[in-house]
């Protein structure tokens, strides 16, 4: 049984999910844990999926044209439960560079472990929000270096917490 | 008139988690009157109050695909109006409103939250099981989630059923 590490990245169309995933079906191919969006119009696809060897995946995913695959085999990793306190981190304002990398820097000083990330750009808007599991007890020094940060790049930035009810 | 449960003691029940049939099927209405369905509801007390931070059980979570659920939000940080321990059969909503969303998870689907719109007032018609009379419920905030969450789960659906979008479910973080 192998583990594989799958992208998918080319134009959008209608049907490129169901390709892909049927073409990873035929070899058997059991789909774990998978992400797709439109990242500026291009279909993007991350997945993990066990059963083929790389070999057998490539081969299959061959049919589709006109997209950059990637297959690689990965260890299985423990998908362990986070022990730290969720938090979204929100940012906006006029795009510049180096947004993502700042900010995220200051999450990683934080002992912060980011574990969901989207950005995007809208005409001179910037977005970014990410899900970070933070230590207990260190939000209140992170969400003052994340001001001092927001306010070296010009954008605004909240640091919340993810609070989720269990019922 | 109060419609805190004040019936036997129960039993502690194993929970069922997804996937599982009788977490998607419709439950049966009950008879509220019928000793066994107020066993059941005793069950369901003893089991809601053993397993931590649980705020509410519905019988389908412990594989009795019938319409009935305890709750008990009392002491929860976003509750407002509070009516205890209660147990309710047949519930049904009959108005929602103030629809506001929020990050919910459950003890039958253990990994994962996800973003889930829920009305934050909510009046909700039901039997009480044992004395069998009608009860009329308005409540709001978290105790107005917690009976739309359990009311679902009578009718066969999860959290998962209401996700807000593709990305608005998460692994879980702290299991409490």
């Amino acid at each position: 049984m192998h583990e594989l590490a799958i992208t998918v990245i080319g134009p959008d169309r209608t049907g490129i999910v169901a390709d892909v995933a049927e073409a990873l079906a035929g070899v058997g191919a059991n789909l774990t844990d998978s992400t797709m969006t439109r990242l500026r119009g291009h279909f993007t696809m991350t997945l993990i999926c066990t059963g083929p060897t790389p070999a057998e995946a490539s081969a299959a995913l061959e049919s589709l044209t006109g997209v950059v695959t990637e297959v690689r085999e990965v260890a299985p990793e423990e998908d362990a439960l986070a022990e730290g306190e969720p938090f979204v981190v929100s940012v906006h304002g006029a795009d510049r560079l180096g947004i993502v990398a700042a900010v995220t820097r200051v999450v990683a000083g934080a002992g912060g472990n980011i574990t969901d990330l989207s950005t995007r750009l809208t005409g001179t808007l910037y977005v970014i929000i990410a899900e970070v599991d933070l230590p207990g007890g260190s939000a209140d020094e992170l969400a003052e270096r994340l001001a001092v940060a927001a306010a070296e790049l010009g954008v605004e930035v909240t640091l919340r917490r993810a609070e989720s009810e269990i019922l | 008139m109060t419609i805190s449960w004040d019936g036997p003691e129960g039993n502690v029940l194993p929970v069922v988690t997804a996937p599982a049939t009788v977490l998607s099927t419709v439950g049966d209405e009950v008879d509220p009157t019928d000793p066994a369905v107020v066993q059941l509801a005793a069950d369901l007390v003893a089991t809601m109050r053993v397993a931590p931070g649980c705020v509410g059980l519905a019988a389908p979570q412990v594989g009795v695909g019938v319409q009935l659920f305890a709750v008990d939000v009392s002491g929860h940080p976003k509750a407002s109006t509070l009516h205890g321990t209660f147990v309710l059969c047949n519930a049904k909503i009959i108005e929602a409103s103030r629809w506001k969303a929020g990050r919910e998870g459950c003890m039958s689907v253990p990994d994962l939250t996800g973003d889930v719109k829920r009305a934050g007032r909510v009046v909700v018609a039901a039997t009480l099981p044992g004395s069998g009379e009608s009860v009329e419920i308005v409540t709001d905030a978290f105790e107005a989630r917690a009976l739309q969450h359990e009311i679902d789960h009578c009718a066969g659906k999860l959290f998962l059923d209401r996700v807000a979008g593709a990305h608005a479910i998460y692994q879980r973080k702290v299991y409490l």
